[in-house]
């Protein structure tokens, strides 16, 4: 049986989570004092999932870089692949809030779009 | 010279809650001056998400949260005058700013709303040994550099202090192939919210040593190491402690200062706990007609209460115009009783510290921080020795905000009392 200890992020509390598991699965969740505990523990050790953020570069643009993020949250274990396939990324201005800049990062099937407006 | 109701000083998240929020009252002749090309303040460079749980019940970037506003305040139609610095505010709400586009001009207003943001404690307010060489920066500094122009500081960095900022950047930095060593605090806590310590230290395996500072700076034209070391309960390093890191970059995460050069020119009594306005219910100074909201009041941890605090400003500020309330502040002209608000036991500040009890809303949302790390105690809002609240709480730090509702009803019982004490009790 493997044990994993986490800080809980519910609450400034951040009680400290012991989670054993079986395998893939979760036998048991102990060291929480809420419910919110118990369901953070159980994520964060069977599919713990990120948003992430970056800039990209822009070319002819009134700034020379874009934030970004995922649309939603990918695997935490895809982070560093979702970033370098966003180095290789440059948009061309003017560049919208919400336009997608990468599609389907790194396998993930979610897709990466601008934060921000960018003008020529 | 132009006249304006309401003029208001930054552009940022608090600046653009306060002008919607007086604008939602009907008010018409609203200004807001930011010195930046843009506006939205330092939430354009946090382009990490987390923002606006409370306000939109969803996470947000940074850019996105100052876009929902600044998208309101066009629709609104507020006129926002950008690159244009403040210079001046009179006592007389007689605002004096300079922009290539005008020059100097000055504006009439009604009141002012301050909300001007903080900044960060620099190296030379840390008493840092060694040669002034490059890659020392703020962390916010790093962050501008990083995501807005798009320009690395550093390949190998350490982070001194443990502020959201510091560990924001620790996780940036790494994202963008630097190597963060470690991040030195010199307290026993670290002064920065959960989350962050663990979705940008522990998700990175980057080290958190507390109780630990910098006490030697290598390196002459350029950075190239530090020497931390151990501190004992007084902040004293202990000799035999000494670590040294090569490094090519020391960012700072030191703490926030307001920002209040203006705010004195106006003749705003300060208040050395926060080093913000002292402030009233309704977020007053002491210069009859100016009001204060966001960092520039007290440095906040969540923009969702920043942007909370500048609606009630705004509302306030319009009704100030209307001359609702009477023209009286603070206690100062007669009319209306004042009550101080002060930091009881384990309690650092509050916000506001003054509060009229004949003036105030049905409620009045009292903010505050603690002093240290409490267990299981009690936070208690007593109206000179009567209690007005006790909650209970599992845990309270100096790095989370906490907040304690007054209820005007409440208080009428029993009244009248000179003071306001809010303290928190351990068990």
């Amino acid at each position: 049986m493997e044990k994993r200890i986490l800080t809980c992020i519910g609450c400034p509390m951040g009680c400290e989570l012991t989670v054993e598991l079986k395998g893939s699965e979760v036998v048991s969740v102990s060291g929480y004092t809420c419910r919110r505990g118990k369901v953070y523990g159980e994520k964060e050790v069977t599919h713990p999932t990120r948003i992430v953020t970056t800039t990209v570069r822009v070319d002819g643009g009134a700034a020379p870089v874009v934030p970004v993020k995922t649309r939603g949250d990918i695997p935490k274990d895809k982070i560093f692949a979702c970033i370098r396939a966003l180095k290789n990324v440059t948009v061309q201005a003017p560049v919208r809030a919400g336009d997608t800049v990468l599609r389907d990062a790194a396998g993930t099937g979610v897709d990466v779009i601008a934060l921000k407006d960018v003008g020529c | 010279m132009r006249e304006y109701a309401v003029v208001i000083i930054g552009g940022g998240p608090a600046g653009l809650a306060a002008a919607v929020s007086a604008a939602e009252q009907g008010e018409k002749e609203i200004l807001i001056l930011e010195r930046d090309s843009e506006l939205g303040g330092i939430l354009n460079q946090c382009i990490h998400n987390g923002f606006g749980l409370h306000t939109f019940q969803e996470e947000l970037t940074g850019p996105e949260y100052a876009a929902r506003y600044i998208e309101k305040v066009r629709q609104m139609g507020i006129p926002c005058l950008t690159d244009t610095m403040v210079l001046d505010i009179s006592p007389e709400k007689i605002v004096t700013a300079v922009s290539p586009r005008e020059g100097l001009f000055q504006i009439q207003a009604q009141a002012v709303i301050l909300a001007m943001g903080c900044r960060e404690r620099p190296r030379g307010a840390l008493n840092l040994p060694g040669y002034r060489p490059a890659g020392i920066f703020t962390a916010g500094t790093a962050q501008r550099l990083v995501n807005v122009e798009g320009r690395m500081p550093g390949r190998e960095v350490v982070i001194l202090g443990s502020g959201d900022i510091g560990l924001i950047m620790a996780r940036r930095m790494t994202l963008e192939g630097a190597k963060v060593k470690v991040v030195a605090e010199l307290m026993p806590y670290s002064g920065g919210l959960k989350r962050n310590i663990v979705q940008c230290l522990e998700d990175y395996g980057i080290p958190l040593k507390l109780s630990h500072t910098v006490v030697n700076i290598h390196g002459k034209e350029r950075l190239t190491g530090v020497t931390l070391a151990q501190v004992d309960g007084s902040g004293r390093p202990i000799p035999g402690t000494e670590e040294e890191y090569c490094c090519d970059t020391l960012l700072l995460s030191v703490g926030l200062i307001p920002e209040n050069e203006l705010s004195r020119g106006a003749g705003v009594e300060l208040n050395p706990l926060t080093s913000g306005p002292v402030v009233d219910e309704s977020f007053q100074t002491s210069t009859e007609g100016i009001f204060a909201c966001g960092n520039v009041l007290h440095v906040h941890d969540l923009v969702d209460f920043v942007s909370e605090e500048a609606a009630g400003a705004g509302r306030h500020a319009v009704e100030y115009i209307r001359g609702k309330r009477g023209q009286d502040i603070c206690g100062k002209h007669g009319q209306g009783t004042a009550l101080a608000i002060v930091p009881g036991a384990g309690v650092r500040y509050t916000v506001p510290s003054i509060l009229h009890p004949e003036r105030m809303e049905e409620t009045v949302k009292l903010r505050f921080r603690v002093r240290d790390v409490y267990r299981n105690c009690y936070v208690t809002v007593r109206a000179g020795e009567k209690q007005l609240l006790r909650r209970k709480k599992q845990i309270l730090t100096p790095g989370e905000m906490e907040q304690a509702v007054i209820q005007a009803e409440a208080l009428a019982a029993v009244l009248p009392q000179e003071t306001i004490t809010v303290s928190v009790e351990e068990v």
